[in-house]
């Protein structure tokens, strides 16, 4: 599969995530640039981490409004596959792709650790690769990450399987301390209804190498590569 | 027109001055004088401590670039280099501790892309008063904030560094930045203005009116009136410093530039003088191109502003268009606003007339040396001297709270904060020995670790020094790593005190011994004087980075115990040693005595055994002994790193027990090994002259150490844990 990494002036994740897709999962990967009009026949995008035109207004709120974003759109209304992952999982809210915000995480402070996540949906095309009730260990890196939505939203959300990974402790409980960012139903990756574009807080890129202290985060990329 | 109070305003003596006035053959102007004066203080000038850091060794095999430049430069092999360096930025982060904070780590970023490298990762050194100060918890908790700030959104990992706590830091915190880039040999970049008729270029951020006099603020003391130093401050753009990272980077991968200097300190004056100096050649900038955000600046301002994110260039005529291209692609502007010239002078003009014409030579190499007096603090004698209390009995309570001293105490609080994981190459979480990096498409990795005991120094600062480098070499061999090149941050008092001044040549000599005895070259570093507050000196605080390579990642180990029924050992030796210990500090209040004694040889030879251990896949875990001893050092091999194992341990020393559990003797390492590979890792031991024993087990949930066959402590994980996990969060939780 050919992936492409975008790449907005402040993406700090893209030569990591570069890295998971070409060098661990062995696909081809490419960066697309911001300022472009042309995916360049990609099969799948990725919307990096990081913090896009510095996140001085709201986190993502800027990057929307890039050129490539109207072709991004344009191909998830194609039922392409889009996985935004943390600063990418904030555009991808702004651009309206996803429901629900993000506000500051509860205790006001950067957190950078590693969580556990319960993966709820097992047969989208972003987890398919993982056992139902698995229990992912994956870092998480913020200071927005805080999901709110109204509670219609949330009911919508939850009912329609929309919620893929949920913040719980390392025996799969969801318990008020493992929720570190104050999440609303502790939600820390989201699917949207044709289930072809996944938003999530967690770094999946950083959690695809044993050396690293985690493989969990591989078993998404899996998922998403065609076999 | 210049008169006294000029002179004491920029802060220039009148000997000085005179020297000024003969070097350039006139008085100088006003902006002139700013432009000596910022160039000539101590921070820029090292014209105090020049002499002695002499004494420090420069040279090795491996090194590509010493001290003189942006950075330092150690040859890794494989056509790669790793540049690195530290600095402090103590005095902005006193006035406004988010914003002084966070400009040092943009500044020390700059420091080493500037060469070419891109950073790779970023540790800190902090000192901070006690925290039951409510201004010392306002003041720690926005450092931390504001080293967040940049390095997060910059995405260079925080992957390291310590934190301690003492009185004398209260009103004077420190802030020292230390980061590691990561280069090819053939694409090293220097700050060189070559080739008359080359044109200047400037990029990055407009120049504002702020940080004026931010040198010369940091090289006097503090006194009532600092707080309303604020406006000399700057304020960071992380976000504007990543483009320009990015534009960098891309003209030099391409060969555009011919040299390159970052406006840091002593901004726009600074590189245009440091890089004609070092190129035998001058420079001629014209102030009414420099991209300006304020109105109605003076020439005086815009050559003084330390506003952050800007650069200077020098390219090739024909690349100027390519180079504009680049930056335009990030959004950056890139103005010509002057040339390299054969006239060896700085020469400035300004709405149509000439405002400064200096000889560069004059303005950067002819600062005045001195030779300060030194003396020997008289007070030393007697702090040097120790009537040891009794020991006690409860050893359980004082490890409890020696652990929660929060010197020692887990500091995830603050690391939490940090990225420590963008980049995708740390191997090690922050709280182990040294911090670890591997190097994508190989099995090597780098280490790197920031190490200085204060208190050390303070009372025998030629053994602080030494036992510096000795301990940092220690954290990186525990984790497999052989030092191969060491920067410095020295942080002391006034110099023109003879007491202060007698601490930093001292301190200098013990770790110019240590670093000779390691063969490790010392490639660069900052000099932090005047770190005083209302006339009262910080100890003597030399921070020591030091970068390791390991040659095998397969084999790395943390510090903590990792399987049930581990025989626990200990390298080095036990001695009775409790004077300048944490122990003492937190248990009996008493800072006294002297450091620990430092054998250099026998130091080594410890690392020696811990690193071949490691890559020979002998030990399961390594974990150096440091502020708190025995007892401290085994309680962290059961609370960090690992599944959470506790430890049994036999001693049989014929100690005091407290100095048995808590003393700091140098040159120890506690190791953890199945039992089948035991006996090849004290055969190792034996061969290298090292003594190590099994002292205990690891395994069940508890810490017992019996001593002589009586149980002296025992400890569930459980207390220990909360003891050691909650001591930062509760007193920073105070309002």
């Amino acid at each position: 599969m050919k992936f492409g990494v975008v790449v907005f002036p402040g993406s700090n994740c893209d030569q990591d995530t570069l890295h998971a897709l070409r060098d661990v999962l062995h696909q081809e990967a490419i960066f697309l640039w911001h300022k472009d009009h042309d995916l360049r026949g990609v099969d799948g995008i990725v919307l990096p981490g990081g913090f896009s035109y510095g996140d001085y207004l709201r986190s993502g709120a800027i990057a929307r409004f890039s050129p490539l974003m109207q072709e991004v759109r344009e191909f998830a209304d194609r039922g392409g596959l889009v996985l935004g992952i943390c600063n990418g999982f904030q555009v991808l809210l702004e651009l309206g792709l996803l429901p629900g915000a993000m506000l500051r995480n509860k205790n006001l402070k950067f957190l950078c650790q590693y969580v556990h996540l319960r993966v709820e949906n097992t047969v989208t095309r972003f987890t398919r690769r993982i056992s139902p009730g698995r229990v992912l260990r994956i870092p998480i890196a913020h200071f927005d990450g805080n999901y709110f939505a109204p509670p219609e939203t949330l009911r919508e959300i939850e009912a329609g399987g929309q919620v893929v990974f949920r913040y719980v402790d390392a025996a799969g409980e969801a318990t008020e301390s493992a929720n570190v960012n104050g999440s609303a139903g502790a939600i820390a990756g989201l699917i949207n209804k044709q289930g072809n574009v996944l938003g999530m807080m967690p770094h999946p890129e950083r959690a695809s190498e044993a050396l690293l202290g985690s493989e969990d985060g591989r078993l998404i990329f899996e998922s998403l590569v065609d076999r | 027109m210049i008169n006294p109070k000029l002179l004491s305003d920029h802060n220039l003596t009148a000997a000085e001055y005179e020297r000024i006035v003969s070097l350039i053959g006139r008085e100088p102007n006003l902006t002139e004088l700013g432009i000596f004066s910022l160039m000539w203080s101590e921070h820029c000038s090292y014209k105090s401590s020049k002499a002695h850091l002499k004494k420090l060794p420069t040279r090795g095999k491996r090194v590509i670039q010493g001290p003189g430049e942006n950075a330092g430069i150690i040859d890794i092999g494989d056509g790669r280099a790793v540049v690195f360096k530290i600095e402090s930025h103590n005095h902005p982060s006193f006035i406004e501790p988010f914003q002084g904070a966070a400009t040092g780590v943009g500044g020390i970023l700059r420091d080493i892309f500037t060469m070419g490298a891109r950073p790779i990762a970023l540790m800190d050194s902090l000192r901070f008063g006690p925290l039951d100060q409510p201004r010392n918890r306002a003041i720690m908790d926005g450092v931390v904030a504001g080293i967040a700030s940049y390095g997060n959104s910059i995405g260079v990992p925080t992957v390291g560094g310590e934190v301690y706590f003492h009185d004398v830091y209260s009103k004077n915190p420190l802030v020292n930045v230390f980061c590691l880039g990561l280069a090819e040999k053939e694409k090293i970049f220097y700050a060189k203005a070559e080739g008359v008729g080359n044109p200047v270029l400037y990029v990055g951020s407009k120049t504002g009116r702020d940080g004026i006099h931010g040198a010369t603020m940091a090289s006097a003391e503090f006194g009532k009136e600092t707080e309303q130093k604020r406006p000399n401050v700057q304020v960071g753009d992380p976000f504007k410093e990543k483009l320009l990272l990015e534009a960098c980077l891309e003209v030099m991968d391409k060969g555009l530039i011919v040299g390159i200097q970052d406006m840091g300190a002593a901004g726009l004056t600074c590189s245009t003088v440091e890089m004609p100096a070092k190129s035998g050649t001058g420079i001629s900038i014209n102030l009414d191109r420099v991209p300006q955000r304020e109105e109605g600046m003076t020439p005086y301002e815009i050559m003084l502003s330390e506003s952050q994110e800007r650069m200077l260039l020098v390219a090739r005529k024909e690349d100027v268009a390519e180079v504009q291209k680049v930056f335009a692609k990030w959004d950056l502007d890139a103005v010509v606003i002057g040339e390299v010239t054969a006239g060896r002078n700085l020469r400035v003009t300004f709405r149509g007339e000439t405002v400064v014409d200096v000889p560069v030579d004059a303005v950067v190499n002819l600062c005045p040396v001195y030779s300060r007096p030194a003396r020997r603090p008289a007070r030393l004698k007697s702090l040097q001297k120790l009537v040891l209390p009794p020991p006690g009995d409860d050893f359980g309570s004082a490890l409890l709270r020696v652990i929660s001293s929060p010197t020692i105490a887990d500091k995830e609080w603050v690391f939490r904060q940090y990225d420590h994981m963008v980049q995708t190459n740390t191997a090690l979480l922050p709280g182990a020995d040294a911090a670890v990096l591997r190097i994508k498409g190989q099995k090597r990795a780098l280490a790197m670790t920031l190490d200085g005991n204060a208190l050390y120094c303070f009372l025998d600062p030629r053994a602080g020094g030494a036992i510096a480098v000795a301990e940092a070499c220690r954290n990186l061999a525990c984790v497999g790593a052989r030092p191969i090149g060491v920067t410095n941050c020295l942080n002391f008092g006034n110099p023109e005190k003879p007491e202060v001044m007698w601490q930093f040549k001292k301190v200098i000599e013990g770790m110019a011994e240590a670093c000779r005895s390691f063969d490790i070259p010392v490639t660069g570093g900052n000099v932090s004087f005047y770190n005083d507050t209302e006339g009262i000196s910080i100890h003597p605080t030399p921070v020591l980075g030091i970068v390791g390579l390991i040659e095998d990642t397969d084999r790395l180990v943390g510090p903590g115990f990792q399987q049930e029924g581990d025989a626990v050992v200990l390298l080095g030796e036990n001695k009775e040693e409790l004077g300048a210990s944490e122990y003492l500090r937190v248990v009996h209040g008493l800072e006294k005595g002297r450091p620990p004694e430092i054998d250099l040889a026998r130091e080594k030879a410890v690392h020696e055994v811990a690193i071949a251990a490691i890559g020979r896949g002998l030990v399961r875990s390594a974990h150096d002994l440091s502020e708190g001893g025995l007892a401290v050092c085994a309680a962290e091999s059961c609370l960090i790193g690992g599944p959470g194992l506790g430890c049994v341990l036999d001693l049989e020393d014929d100690l005091r027990p407290d100095a048995l559990l808590f003393g700091e003797t140098q040159s120890r390492i506690l190791l953890s090994a199945s039992a089948d590979l035991l006996p090849r890792l004290l055969e190792l031991a034996a061969e290298k002259g090292v003594p190590a024993r099994v002292i205990g087990r690891a395994g069940g949930k508890e810490m017992a150490v019996r001593l002589g066959g009586r149980e002296v402590l025992r400890l569930s994980l459980e207390r220990l844990f909360e003891a050691w996990k909650n001591s930062l969060p509760g007193a920073l939780s105070v309002r």
